[in-house]
């Protein structure tokens, strides 16, 4: 059955987005704008329905974006459809956030009145007011007994820098003023623009891989109108497609003849994989397309870079099948075969940021169950050539002949990190450790917002979890990518028994490479059980050495008693040694378990 | 010869025993006889240079039982002049008793089973006897042999260097011209595999047992006993001939329930295993004369590795003629070039066209060295 869509007056619709640090109630509060416009019964209501993957739900992070569409009568006496649309919550997923802020002309900002803003929340409320939206402030939780709001009112003016005085003071949790938020949506925010009858121009918001009707694609008609049956076309890729189905999400999927400007909704159109279909490019029609591209497209390009193997040999061929499945669904991570002398068969893969690394592998341990071992991230450099030729270099240990390299240039970021005043001397520390230039400091009450330029390179190596201990887990951070810069790096070699550990080759600033080679050596010393043989444990940076550990041979490896005569046994414990050895990699004269380079891997 | 019952089964021990209320000595008397006569048949007449009664508790055999045997071998077989016959005994007084008989039987080498001569020790390794028993049995034994040898067991859970140089100072000074000295080692299925894994007592690291083991050589090299293998000393010249013969690579039968033997059958150098479990390795040889479960030919790799495994135990190493004899290989063949040359140099091997040799740095590595070495 298709529902004919009563054309809604464009007066009549309101595009949103929600925009929130993690635990601060976006979804309860989705929920509950959903729940109270009547688009499901309580019966149906599923706490978090936006948040749909398994582990999305467990993180209380969303990673795809989602949308919904609402009808609520207003107290003016008209019937309003609201589009609802759930943005991811991280950096990583940064120009997701901003193609799904593209498709809205304002957002609902969540601040948790007991907690106040964190970084995170500050990175997407400015995507939000380049994207210029109107901003509805949210005050959440505020009947919890440490809700502060005037103090959050306050932080709200001056953090953010929007005014605080008409925020909304609402309880998700308990659905104290739901409608409160409805009305701001209906009567401060603007309805969106368009004429119906112009050339399709349909802002492609999200893809995604259903196991039973293919690849869904959400859009936002910007311009025109779009019925079942068309035959599109996507404007940067090229492709052609036959919508089979257009519909909106009430939140469940649901049919319906067309979509005219202003509203959101999903097209079928048999294309085989999300990697067929970007975010940010613009649909069209065939017959008439649109004389140009909405603005603002770029492809998804990995930042960070990192080897997955699997710890069990055999799995490889399975690693492989099920990242192809991943991406069936998230054409925005990379991969390719990789060979490595210490770990074996694995690929090489790209990812938008650390999160993002961190879910995909999560995921692959989950839903596939297999159990991995990931290299060190690493972050592309750009080489330039003496030759005049550039090169990206995503994995230390393909970093070319030093005498070939004129210069090399590393990415950096803006990162703002806010934190309590009493962790912000440790904080500034680490952040001019790690050669972070500060750029602001402001203090809001008991916290400070620092904001630094950091090369990326130093923040994927541990930068997290340096932040996270020493603040005990209370500072909040985000960053955005801020151009790249040349740098004095070095590609460190770490040798055992002077062959090249491929796995655990890195690069570093020349002022930091000394003690990090010198910490990685005194770590494998640790791991790698004696052998037969001493063992040099070196890095290096091209053919200088700049570290060096030794291990001794082990003192003692015999069996006391041969038991009487019976020799086969001795032969047999033997032969089972020596299948046991495929998993040994060969360094010269020793022969080293895999184990102890997965377990310096793990370490990091 | 394998007799297979004991009165206890030692925590330590995972060497193929059984305990039983009444030992059925009349129908293993004469399954062992009879399994000695099927592979004699098989063999024809061959030199004999040594009879070993191992177990178990051999002395827990009867003595008519242990005469019969040395007859019957005597008698299938071309007994070199100076035939050693061993037989391993426990210290209680009861064995003790029958030591006498053993030697009207035949026998002339003793091996005792003492493993400590410390009391509270003993009752760790679950023995039966006490310090003051062992040392009286050892009397005994040497009043009536000319050959007597002894066990003990080292690098137990806390011994320091010096409580384990006194006790092998008293043991050497009781001692005649052979010793095997063993290490504590926790094997598969025994009792002390459990209480070690729940982590009821512990064992010396590998530097403190490299360092106990160091210490006893130079202690009984002091006294005038050498090593010759990994675990035996002895005076030059009373070397256990019977232990040489495995080390040696040489041919063996082996007799009774879980036996192994060495045996060249024509073209075939036949690994043989007999059924593990008494009474069914008894019923086999009742039926068709012999309780063999497998006898498999070796290849010329497996002989090489069995070859290598076993020479390098000893003090003299591999002779390169007798190893060529026995595996139609040359040593080199069978070894990895590289682990061959860093050995070498780093002086845990010697290798030239007579020998191929562990050092004592060598035999003190030596599974790490043979798992890399042995192709």
């Amino acid at each position: 059955m298709y529902r004919a869509m009563t054309a809604t007056p464009l007066s009549q619709i309101r595009n949103f987005s929600i925009i929130a640090h993690i635990d601060h109630g976006k979804s309860t509060l989705a929920d509950r704008l959903i729940q109270s416009c009547g688009a499901l019964t309580a019966r149906e209501m599923k706490d978090q329905i936006l948040d749909n993957m398994e582990l999305e739900q467990e993180r209380g992070i969303t990673i795809k974006a989602q949308t919904v569409r609402l009808t609520y009568p207003a107290k003016d006496g008209k019937t309003y459809i609201l589009n609802l649309m759930d943005t991811p919550g991280h950096v990583d997923f940064a120009y997701e956030v901003s193609r799904s802020l593209a498709a809205c002309e304002g957002s609902i900002l969540v601040v948790d009145a007991s907690q106040g803003v964190e970084a995170q929340t500050l990175a997407n409320v400015y995507q939000a007011i380049d994207a210029n939206h109107e901003i509805v402030p949210v005050l959440n939780k505020v009947d919890l007994p440490a809700a502060d709001v005037e103090r959050v009112r306050a932080q709200i003016e001056e953090v953010v820098g929007i005014p605080a005085d008409d925020a909304v003071e609402v309880s998700a949790k308990t659905g104290l003023n739901i409608e409160g938020v409805l009305e701001a949506l209906v009567t401060r925010l603007p309805p969106p623009e368009g004429n119906a009858e112009a050339p399709l121009q349909a802002l492609l918001v999200d893809s995604w891989y259903d196991p039973y009707l293919g690849v869904i694609i959400l859009v936002r008609i910007k311009e025109g109108t779009l019925r079942r049956g068309d035959k599109i076309r996507m404007m940067q890729a090229g492709s052609t497609y036959h919508v089979d189905q257009v519909g909106v999400f009430l939140p469940k999927m649901t049919p319906v003849d067309s979509l005219g400007p202003g509203e959101m909704g999903y097209i079928n159109a048999a294309i085989k994989t999300v990697a067929d279909v970007a975010v940010g490019d613009t649909v069209t029609l065939d017959r008439t397309p649109a004389a140009q591209p909405l603005a603002g497209f770029k492809p998804s390009i990995p930042v960070v870079w990192c080897g997955l193997f699997p710890i069990d040999a055999d799995d490889f061929e399975k690693l492989r099948d099920s990242l192809g499945k991943l991406r069936l669904n998230d054409a925005s991570f990379h991969f390719e075969a990789e060979t490595s002398a210490a770990l074996g068969f694995g690929f090489r893969c790209g990812f938008l940021g650390l999160l993002h690394l961190e879910i995909i592998q999560e995921r692959l341990s989950r839903e596939f169950n297999l159990d991995l071992i990931a290299t060190a991230p690493s972050v592309v450099y750009k080489m330039h050539m003496t030759d005049g030729t550039q090169e990206d270099l995503h994995n230390p240990a393909d970093m070319p002949d030093l005498a070939k390299i004129e210069k090399i240039e590393e990415p950096w970021i803006k990162a703002t990190i806010l934190v309590q005043d009493e962790y912000l001397g440790s904080v500034l520390t680490l952040c001019s450790e790690r050669r972070g230039i500060q750029m602001d400091l402001t203090y809001v009450g008991n916290r400070a917002m620092a904001v630094y330029r950091l090369p990326l390179n130093e923040v994927v190596f541990d930068f997290y979890d340096r932040l996270k201990s020493l603040t005990r887990g209370y500072a909040s951070f985000d960053y955005q990518m801020d151009g790249y810069e040349e740098s004095d790096l070095v590609r460190i070699s770490i040798l055992v028994n002077q062959e090249p550990v491929d796995a655990l080759a890195f690069v570093a600033h020349r002022t930091v490479a000394e003690t990090r080679g010198r910490a990685i050596c005194s770590k494998l010393k640790d791991l790698i059980p004696r052998q037969l043989f001493k063992i040099a444990i070196q890095a290096s940076i091209g053919s200088r050495i700049i570290a060096r550990e030794t291990l001794g041979a082990l003192s003692k490896d015999v069996t006391a008693k041969c038991y009487g005569g019976d020799i086969s046994r001795k032969r047999k414990l033997l032969e089972k040694q020596k299948e046991g050895k495929k998993r040994m990699r060969q360094f010269g004269k020793v022969e080293i378990p895999q184990s102890a380079f997965l377990a310096a891997l793990k370490m990091d | 010869m394998h007799w297979p019952f004991c009165l206890a089964k030692c925590p330590y021990c995972d060497f193929n025993s059984h305990v039983r209320e009444t030992i059925p000595q009349e129908r293993f008397a004469s399954a062992l006889r009879k399994e000695l006569a099927h592979d004699a048949a098989r063999t024809g007449r061959r030199p004999l240079r040594s009879i070993f009664f191992g177990g178990g508790t051999p002395s827990l055999m009867d003595p008519e039982t242990v005469a019969a045997l040395i007859e019957d071998a005597s008698r299938y077989f071309d007994a070199e002049p100076d035939l050693e016959i061993t037989l391993e005994a426990n210290p209680t007084s009861v064995e003790r008793a029958k030591l006498a008989s053993f030697r009207e039987a035949g026998v002339n080498r003793i091996s005792l089973g003492i493993q400590s001569l410390d009391d509270a020790s003993l009752r760790f390794l679950g023995r039966e006897h006490s310090a003051s028993q062992a040392i009286a049995a050892l009397e005994t034994a040497r009043s009536l042999f000319a050959r007597v040898s002894f066990d003990l067991i080292y690098a137990r859970p806390g011994q320091s260097l010096s409580e384990w140089s006194g006790e092998l100072d008293r043991a050497l000074s009781l001692a005649s011209d052979h010793l095997s000295l063993y290490q504590l080692t926790i094997e598969q299925g025994t009792k002390f595999e459990a209480l070690y894994r729940q982590g009821r007592f512990h064992l010396p690291d590998d530097e403190q047992a490299a360092r106990l083991y160091e210490r006893t050589a130079d202690i009984a090299g002091r006294h005038g006993l050498l090593p010759y293998e990994i675990s035996n000393y002895a005076r030059p010249g009373a070397e256990s001939r019977h232990n040489l013969t495995y080390w040696r690579y040489q041919d063996y039968i082996g007799i009774g329930p879980g036996a192994h033997g060495r045996l060249t059958i024509g073209d075939d150098l036949l690994a043989i295993r007999r059924h593990r479990a008494p009474e069914p390795w008894a019923g086999r040889v009742e039926q068709g004369g012999c309780g063999s479960t497998e006898e498999i030919p070796l290849s010329a790799e497996e002989r090489g590795r069995e070859a290598l495994l076993m020479g390098l135990r000893l003090t003299e190493g591999i002779s390169c003629a007798a190893f060529r004899t026995r595996t139609s290989r040359e040593i080199g063949e069978c070894l990895d070039p590289r682990i061959l040359d860093a050995a070498l140099e780093e002086g845990y091997l010697t290798f030239d066209r007579e020998r191929l040799i562990a050092t004592r740095e060598g035999r003190l590595r030596l599974e790490a060295l043979l798992s890399a070495l042995v192709l």
